[in-house]
């Protein structure tokens, strides 16, 4: 029939016009001072949509099937989904008070968040947006992982110093690792047996082997011409490859590369002011910090361990994950 | 300055109030962690002179009761959550006399228990008296609540700590600020108590250390109790039109420590200058409009803990019984002698909010951190300034550095 078959025309036109790739990959900058996520082209470098998000965005994550950006809006007290096809923030997930930081669980159902004001880490079941239990830890709970099997959660707590070890199916700690003043962010390696926490007072990242819960390995930081107190570790991001570990050194204007196998500093890549959090791009090829007081962020040639670029973007830039 | 309560305690109480946000419904929490019983306990006691009841400005000015102690109790309860990880106590033992005596027996009766961790909030003259005590030489006595110059000099003693910035680094980080603004002509204005003396003449040294000219130096001598009658307003702004007469200068700086007459400065001075020291513009290591770098979180817990807003004599308190927890549990160790070396070694590290580790001066066991420079209502600055520099810590720019410091440990 001419009508069944223009419907069958018309849904072909729109399955062909979904497998284009229309879109170039993009990154996703979180501005806490702006209230809005900052969305630039990887190509281009240019910034392609402003989005309004809500009170103090800090915390981003690209959901498992890359469709969509969950965002920690702190001062709104949730977490909100934005659909990286629209642009859109199209719902709301519970998150418990003051979210900031917060893991994905590997299949993509579950969050793990930290509410550094209550002394808990939420879980969030994210198909029904709901917090279903709730984990006491330390105080000031902030940086959060999950280990590759999904067995494990990782919270640091700042004023507590510690790295707790949590057994992800039922949600009771197994052991906690003392490390260095104010830990703020937490990453496990590709494998799974190493954890690297950052302290920002600290100044240091303690390598904690998984199996024996203890630090095994503290990496120091030294630049000449800056003064100690200024560098403090905050994000982490480790190479696919295994080889390399990137250390976001705040208002020393840094990141230090870090040999992962040997634990030496290899060298300080100069940023913008007071780094925060960085991510690799699919191909691990680029890495992109945002830099919390020079407005912008950096773009870093991973092979050649040179930054060849930095965008501005919006205020107090904190979060920056690379997405299509 | 050192005995400043909170100004606008009932206003900021408000502001906190207000700013507690709706509660997002919650589930049933989970099965808490079972903590195992401590396998040893530190006890820390806060010994303190009650205070003097004073007679506030307004009502707004009223300290509360527990001014200090209530710091204390919230580092106890952060000191414990760790230590619960590692199978370490803490336990706070109050010992709060009305007189010189009492305080004194009290402090041996403890050392007499056992204890070798103090925290005090004791004026200068009794702290010395409570630390030259021979029971007293293998205990660490942290003294929460002073700001005095003389105790980290000539008066400074091996087993007493200072976590509250000296009047030293208090009037450096002002005159800091007044060499980045380029005002750099003051009229200090002393009232006439030895704590206002001692003041004024850290405003001195520190004007001299950074270049500021003191164009006027008058002594306060009006009878603060005269504002309290009905048209007391009135010779009030007479006096500080009067003595500010003649001269000109780009800031008035208030030695001022008992809040006798600073506040009433504001506004009534013969020229249109902003006022500084222990009003308008105040050099402190704590205030409830402190918010950065996590402190907003130490203020919510402050205030959930004892409904009202953090003094600096809170804060103070807070630090020290953090410091015990921090020694403790980084040396696994209750040992007197043990902690009390790692407390002034170069490994102890202090996050206390301020954007930077934290650590004792080794030659007059001062807390080395930036100070803050507040108005009642908000955070203007934070010293040290930019650009002033230092071979090892940028903080010993504010304050008695080494090489100047007449402290002889002994």
């Amino acid at each position: 029939m001419p009508y069944a078959l223009t419907r069958g025309a018309a849904a072909l036109v729109v399955v062909l016009l979904a497998s284009v790739p229309a879109r170039a990959d993009h990154l996703y900058l979180s501005n806490e001072k702006d209230n809005t996520i900052t969305v630039v082209d990887a190509t281009s470098l240019a910034i392609v949509k402003t989005v309004a998000v809500g009170a103090r965005p800090r915390g981003l994550l690209l959901s498992k099937d890359r469709k969509s950006l969950y965002i920690c809006t702190s001062d709104a007290d949730h977490i909100e989904e934005l659909d990286l096809a629209t642009l859109t923030v199209t719902r709301t997930l519970q998150s418990g008070p003051d979210p900031e930081t917060f893991a994905l669980s590997p299949d993509g159902k579950t969050l793990y968040v930290s509410n550094e004001d209550d002394n808990e880490v939420s879980v969030v079941d994210i198909a029904a947006g709901r917090i279903v239990d709730e984990i006491p830890t330390g105080v000031e709970p902030e940086g959060m992982a999950v280990s590759p099997d999904g067995k494990t959660i990782v919270n640091t707590s700042e004023t507590t110093s510690m790295a707790h070890f949590i057994d992800a199916a039922s949600h009771k700690m197994v052991a906690s690792v003392l490390v260095g003043s104010r830990p703020r962010y937490a990453e496990f390696n590709k494998d799974g047996s190493l954890v690297w926490v950052s302290s920002e007072v600290g100044g240091t990242v303690s390598i904690i082997d998984t199996s024996q819960h203890k630090v095994v390995h503290t990496v120091n930081f030294a630049i000449p011409g800056v003064p100690s107190e200024t560098i403090q570790a905050v994000g982490i991001a480790l190479s696919e490859d295994g080889k390399w570990g990137f250390v976001a050194l705040g208002p020393a204007n840094r990141i230090a590369v870090v040999d992962a196998h040997s634990f030496a500093v290899e060298k300080y890549l100069l940023v913008g002011q007071r780094v925060w959090h960085m991510d690799f791009s699919f191909d691990g090829k680029t890495l992109y910090s945002a830099n919390g007081v020079s407005n912008d962020m950096s773009v870093i040639d991973v092979a050649a361990m040179k930054v060849t670029k930095s965008v501005p973007v919006g205020h107090l830039p904190w979060g920056v994950v690379y997405g299509p | 300055m050192p005995f400043r309560r909170a100004r606008s305690l009932l206003l900021m109480a408000l502001l906190v109030l207000a700013g507690a946000g709706p509660l997002v419904p919650r589930p049933a929490r989970a099965q808490t962690n079972p903590a195992p019983p401590p396998a040893s306990t530190l006890d820390i006691v806060y010994l303190g002179l009650a205070q003097r009841p004073v007679a506030p400005e307004s009502a707004l000015g009223q300290p509360a009761t527990d001014d200090g102690l209530a710091g204390a109790r919230v580092a106890l309860a952060d000191d414990n959550t760790t230590g619960r990880f590692i199978g370490q106590g803490f336990a706070l033992d109050t010992a709060i006399a009305p007189d010189e005596a009492g305080v004194l027996a009290a402090l041996r009766d403890r050392l007499g228990k056992g204890a070798r961790a103090f925290v005090t909030d004791l004026p200068p003259a009794l702290l010395l008296k409570a630390a030259d005590l021979p029971e007293a030489r293998g205990a660490t006595l942290i003294d929460a609540t002073t700001s005095d110059d003389m105790l980290r000099a000539e008066g400074c003693r091996a087993n007493v700590l200072h976590v509250l910035p000296s009047r030293a680094m208090r009037a450096d980080a002002l005159m800091q600020y007044l060499v980045v603004k380029n005002w750099r002509r003051v009229m200090l204005l002393a009232g006439s108590t030895l704590e206002d003396r001692a003041a004024a003449e850290a405003f001195r040294r520190a004007a001299k250390k950074f270049q500021i000219r003191i164009v006027a130096d008058k002594t306060w001598t009006f009878n603060p109790a005269e504002q309290r009658a009905d048209t007391g307003h009135f010779e009030v702004n007479t006096e500080v039109a009067n003595i500010t007469q003649g001269v000109d200068y780009d800031i008035l700086i208030a030695a001022d420590e008992e809040d006798n007459f600073a506040d009433q400065l504001g506004y009534r001075a013969t020229l249109a200058r902003p006022v500084a020291g222990a009003a308008g513009l105040m050099p402190v290591a704590w205030s409830p409009v402190y918010d950065e770098t996590g402190a907003t979180q130490l203020q919510n817990r402050f205030f959930r803990s004892a409904h009202r807003v953090m003094t600096e004599r809170d804060y103070g308190a807070w630090m020290a019984v953090r410091a015990f927890g921090e020694a403790v549990i980084r040396t696994n160790s209750t040992d007197p002698a043990t902690i009390g070396a790692y407390l002034r070694g170069p490994k102890f590290e202090l996050a206390a909010f301020k954007g930077e580790r934290l650590s004792f001066r080794p030659w007059d066991g001062q807390l080395r951190q930036p100070v803050l420079l507040v108005d009642p209502v908000s955070l203007v600055s934070i010293s040290p300034q930019p650009g002033f520099l230092h071979q090892f810590f940028e903080t010993d720019t504010l304050g008695v550095d080494q090489p100047e410091s007449a402290c002889h440990m002994h």
